[in-house]
């Protein structure tokens, strides 16, 4: 603290160089590393399957948007203005080169500015508050309007069971819905329950999320405006493969959307070619923990295997649909998703490409 | 005064051989002792986590990586968050706190010595039972696990259908027993504050520091209770078939929920008030200036202490609580910010018009103000419920709570660590290594804490081992990992400057800095005892009046 | 320079601050307060929410002996600090020694009730969410008595041996602190479990 009126001079000087050499050069590291970053990244990314909260493509994800951007230009100003007078103070009032040791002046308070810095920040909170309360009240409570489709989704360790009780449809993991017009609005209201412990529901595009919760009942809905694929995930921790629970929710026209009904409402096909598979699956323990429906199979552990062809994906997104992973799957999940609930079945070869062959025919 | 002080430290007594001065560290009930316990003890744990997160880290930089099996992340991210909050950051501000609090108030030592000691011996084994978990615990997949519930521990995940083993019980008995201890250093410090302060120290008169303990000590008394109360529910459903949070029997799982949160949002109050408190004794020093509106600073701590009881279930607006419910608590959730922002004010209002010095405690400070400017409004955008309905359990939440833990506490804790230091050891820091730390830390901490709330945005959750491709979150986890090694490096040169100091650096002498309160008045390191005489204080700035007899404070307070 | 001295001795013997050990026991009321407000919230939660096994209305039965005891023993702990403090040793001893007995009389009691709702009526702590919540929080009560009272069994051996004095008044006061909020918890869960439960 002590030193002479030359050294403070250096020392000051030398500050804002190697402050301004420092701030130079971190910008400088950081852009080329940005570069880098971006050119290492690879994969290509399909901007339609990016769930961002920022590309609302229904009612519910609107409505959270557009409050968003009334809470980012808020805070976003709020920010400004702050940053601004703390980056101010630091450079305004730094010690200077040929400072003279004297203590400044020193200022206890005061009253007025205390008032004014209370008083704004009280006027932007209430401002934001009715905002945030009408938004809440409009999508929480919004009614069910008739043509609404129903449907009860009931999270397990580690995938989806999704059933429609008006329409006789029990399916897993990848959601159909109709898209849903203005004029006469068709939003799929859905149930949320859970068989085992806490999960959550999110498909950022199309809704906030909500948690599924045993001996809980909750509500979620969307209202789709537009056809496509959207993508999201279990999002509450509900053990070793929360990770892998992933969600598919295929947003159809309404024609696209009944023949889907129609079809999953038929049970199994029956095709003798896959006898030997069928009795494989219902002699062993595989009918003790999935359901094909006109069949002996019902077990409700696992998920719904009626129309398993008719999904794009197996272990709820974890793997592609295809033999080679089926086969993968059914002889050792952990190879796909460590640790989850279904056993490894450990049949032999000619039994793995008997039921495997039999699943391919569940379409 | 200073002068009269006998200077009767560690430095001074040769003679005694290395097992008795151990022996003398570990029956020890003095207060600057166990406060330094408190904080090597924090610092051990803090690298400890750091490595959890490095892990963690490493795992997500890509996309369906193979550094470690799921189950190996899921302990990670436990124990990565019990570590920190549990066994660094409350540690390490009770240290300070145990450290400062009598040196601040003029008095010898503690209103209770041995519950002191009690209360970090209680910490230190709670912290060593979490740990003994991997060795001793019996998870879900065989022998030798630590817990992998997540730090909140949610129910029924936790309940013996889906947590068997003994997991999660090191889980609930290592902070049981560390909240015992976190209680009785509450209670040390009230006692302290309001009952042995030195003749002339009104509580108007008192460093903030003094104050803001004494909110954080009232609050601790108040809300790890309920965390006790709620893990010994646990145990109850664990242990003897009750059915607290066993859903099947009717119990709920979202009361574990209220119980965790009553505790656990008061909880990060608790933590970041004393780093206020550092703040508020660092920047006028280093501006040369007083804290701008100590009446109001008091004020507004005392309304967070409040207000932050009421705002738990901001963490629960995905659980479907009804409309009224998730408006109730936005509103009290947007209140709390406004004491918070009025305390930026002020001390954007103690550096205005001063001389700002850029010492390593003041730089931290300087950016511990950007930072937790940054936090809290993200806080805000949080507290918005339909918004926090896209972005809670995701990698927004987890950049917006390591922002305000990192970018707010683990600065000004820094801040603190230079600033005492030269207090503490008797010996001055490092200047060159302190900035090099602070650089590094800066760019390591934004690079992986600015980019993080990216993902988030882009539908990331949080706790998952791995993640898909195509998503667009590839080059963020990319960027994010590659910030954890900057301030991996930072904390290196942190802990070499430690050492390095300790062994030669220059003699401090009592007040380095030219500072006003109590414990610059005696010699560095104390006395056992102290201080010769106690003081008699007449203002907030006891050495500013000794110094400036001719302006002293107690003309215009 | 002399007037601060004078103002400085002036300062400090006029310098008196509340007493460690009544701020200590405050907290550790408060502390214990929180504790009993969560398990008295989850038995709230729970009143009518069990899935089976006996009810409330079965089983539970007014306390009102062994709460008029415990009661009663806020009193006599009362007079016997103030005994003590009067230098009145010999009362307090009388006092002290009811006092624990009343409270003995409390757990007998509650351990009374415990065999029957275990043997006779089949309730036990993982039976039902009533079960679950009345054990907790009834046993943690219990419990604290019992600490309270271990703590007055420890008193009254020291002062048969003659070691408590008047100058303790102080100390046994900030204890009895202690032993009434352990009174006034009972209040509430006996309104709680008994009144508003049933």
């Amino acid at each position: 603290m002590k030193s002479t009126r030359h050294e403070k001079k250096m020392r000051c000087g030398e500050q804002t160089r190697s402050l301004l050499s420092k701030v130079v050069g971190i910008a400088v590291l950081l852009a080329g590393f940005l570069l880098a970053a971006r050119l290492c990244a690879g994969a290509a990314v399909n901007p339609s399957q990016v769930p961002s909260i920022f590309k609302p493509e229904s009612t519910p994800a609107d409505s959270i948007f557009h409050l968003s951007l009334l809470v980012l230009s808020i805070t976003g100003l709020i920010f400004v203005i702050v940053f601004g007078l703390i980056a101010y103070s630091v450079v305004k009032y730094r010690r200077r080169a040929g400072d003279d040791g004297r203590e400044p002046p020193q200022v206890y308070g005061s009253n007025q500015v205390e008032l004014a810095w209370t008083v704004i920040p009280v006027l932007i909170v209430l401002v934001l508050f009715l905002a945030t309360a009408r938004v809440i009240q409009s999508v929480q409570d919004a009614p069910q309007p008739p043509g609404a489709i129903e449907v009860i989704a009931i999270g397990h360790q580690f995938w989806w069971e999704f059933r429609y009780p008006s329409l006789g449809v029990v399916t897993a993991n990848e959601l159909h819905v109709p898209v849903s017009d203005p004029s006469h609005p068709t939003p799929t209201f859905i149930t949320l329950l859970s068989a085992d412990t806490d999960h959550s529901f999110w498909i950022p595009r199309l809704a906030g999320k909500t948690d599924l919760i045993p001996n809980r009942v909750n509500h979620i809905w969307i209202e789709p405006h537009d056809t496509g694929l959207y993508l999201g995930q279990c999002a509450q921790y509900c053990g070793t493969q929360h990770a892998k629970m992933l969600l598919r929710v295929y947003v159809n026209s309404q024609e696209q959307f009944d023949q889907w009904v129609q079809e999953e409402k038929k049970p199994a096909a029956i095709d003798s070619a896959a006898e030997e598979g069928r009795r494989i699956f219902e002699t062993t323990a595989c009918m003790n923990c999935h359901a094909v429906s006109g069949t002996a199979a019902n077990g409700r552990f696992g998920p719904d295997l009626t129309h398993l062809m008719s999904r794009d994906t197996i272990a709820s997104g974890a793997a592609p649909n295809t033999r080679e992973y089926l086969e993968s799957w059914i002889q050792d999940p952990d190879s796909i998703k460590p640790g989850s609930l279904m056993p490894a079945m450990k049949l032999n070869d000619r039994d793995l490409n008997a039921v495997t062959a039999y699943l391919l025919t569940l379409r | 005064m200073a002068s009269e002080t006998i200077a009767l430290n560690e430095f001074g007594d040769r003679g005694r051989s290395i097992s008795e001065r151990l022996h003398d560290w570990v029956i020890t009930v003095d207060h600057k002792r166990l406060g330094i316990l408190y904080i090597l003890f924090s610092l051990v744990f803090l690298v400890i986590g750091g490595i959890e997160a490095t892990i963690m880290r490493i795992q997500l930089i890509v996309p369906h990586n193979h550094f470690v099996s799921p189950q190996v992340f899921n302990r990670m991210f436990t124990m990565h968050g019990t570590t920190m909050i549990f066994f660094v950051a409350m540690p390490i501000l009770f240290g300070f706190g145990t450290y400062l609090i009598p040196l601040m108030i003029g008095a010898r030592d503690m209103a209770f010595p041995r519950l002191n000691a009690l209360s970090f011996w209680l910490t230190a084994f709670g912290g060593l039972l979490l740990y003994f978990s991997f060795i001793g615990g019996n998870g879900l997949y065989g022998a030798g696990n630590a817990p992998d519930v997540g730090w909140f521990a949610y129910a029924p995940l936790t309940s013996r259908a889906f947590s068997p083993g003994h997991s999660t019980d090191f889980w609930t008995l290592a902070l049981l027993v560390s909240g015992i201890g976190s209680m009785g250093t509450a209670v040390n410090f009230i006692a302290t504050i309001l009952c042995m302060r030195c003749p002339g120290m009104t509580l108007g008169k008192m460093p903030l520091l003094a104050w803001m303990n004494l909110v954080v000590g009232g609050m601790v008394i108040l809300v790890v209770s309920p965390l006790t109360a709620a893990q010994i529910m646990l145990l109850l459903d664990r242990y003897l078939g009750g059915h607290f949070f066993d859903t099947q029997a009717g119990g709920s799982a979202v009361l574990w929920m209220h119980f965790f949160w009553i505790f656990g949002h008061p909880e990060v109050y608790v933590l970041i008030i004393p780093c206020f408190a550092f703040a508020s004794e660092i920047i006028p020093v280093f501006s040369r200036k007083p804290i701008f509106g100590y009446p109001v600073m008091v004020a507004a701590t005392i309304a967070i202490g409040f207000v932050s009881m009421s705002v738990w279930a901001h963490h629960m607006f995905t659980v479907g609580m009804s409309s009224y419910g998730n408006t109730f608590f936005t509103i009290t959730t947007m209140i709390v910010g406004i004491p918070t922002g009025i305390k930026i004010f002020n001390w954007i209002g103690t550096m205005w018009g001063g001389k700002i010095q850029f010492k390593a405690p003041m730089l931290f400070c300087i950016a511990f103000l950007f930072q937790f400017l940054i936090a809290g409004l993200t806080g805000i955008m949080l507290s918005a419920a339909p918004f926090n309905w896209q972005l809670s359990a995701s990698y927004f939440v987890v950049a917006h709570f390591h922002y305000v833990i990192v970018g707010g506490i683990l600065f000004t804790i820094f801040g603190a660590f230079y600033y005492w230091f030269p207090k503490m050891s008797g010996r001055m820091y490092n200047e060159t290594l302190a900035k090099w730390h602070f650089w590094l830390f800066v760019i390591g901490f934004h690079l992986t804490f600015d980019f993080m709330h990216i993902p988030g945005i882009l539908g990331m959750p949080r706790r998952i081992y791995t993640y898909e491709p195509g998503r667009g979150w590839e080059i963020w986890n990319l960027i994010v990992t590659v910030g954890v090694f900057f301030q991996i490096a930072a904390v290196l040169v942190f802990v070499v400057n430690l050492l390095l100091s300790l062994w030669k650096g220059e003699p401090a002498g009592n007040d380095p800095w030219d500072a006003w309160t109590l414990e610059w008045s005696t010699t560095s390191p104390p006395p056992d005892y102290n201080f010769a005489a106690i003081p008699v204080v007449g203002s907030r700035r006891p050495l500013w009046d000794l110094k400036h007899p001719e302006d002293p404070d107690w003309k215009y307070e | 320079m002399s007037s601060s001295a004078i103002a400085r001795s002036s300062i400090e013997s006029e310098w008196t601050l509340p007493s460690r050990g009544r701020v200590g026991m405050f907290t550790l009321i408060a502390a214990e307060s929180a504790i009993f407000t969560i398990f008295v919230v989850a038995y709230i939660f729970y009143i009518g929410k069990s899935v089976s096994g006996p009810m409330p209305k079965g089983v539970l039965e007014l306390p009102i002996f062994i709460t008029v005891c415990l009661l009663s023993s806020s009193l006599t702990i009362h007079l016997a600090v103030r005994a003590l403090r009067s230098a009145k040793v010999g009362a307090f001893g009388l006092w002290w020694f009811v006092t624990m007995t009343l409270g003995a009389i409390f757990l007998a009691g509650t351990g009374r009730e415990w065999h029957r709702f275990i043997f006779e009526d089949g309730l036990t702590i993982s039976t039902n969410l009533f079960g679950t919540t009345y054990y907790s929080l009834v046993g943690l009560h219990a419990f604290h008595v019992t600490v309270g009272l271990m703590a007055i069994a420890l008193v009254l051996i020291l002062t048969l041996l003659g070691k408590v004095k008047p100058e303790h008044s102080e100390r046994l006061d900030v204890f009895s602190m202690y032993w009434h909020f352990v009174d006034v918890v009972w209040v509430v869960v006996f309104t709680v479990v008994y009144v508003i439960g049933r």
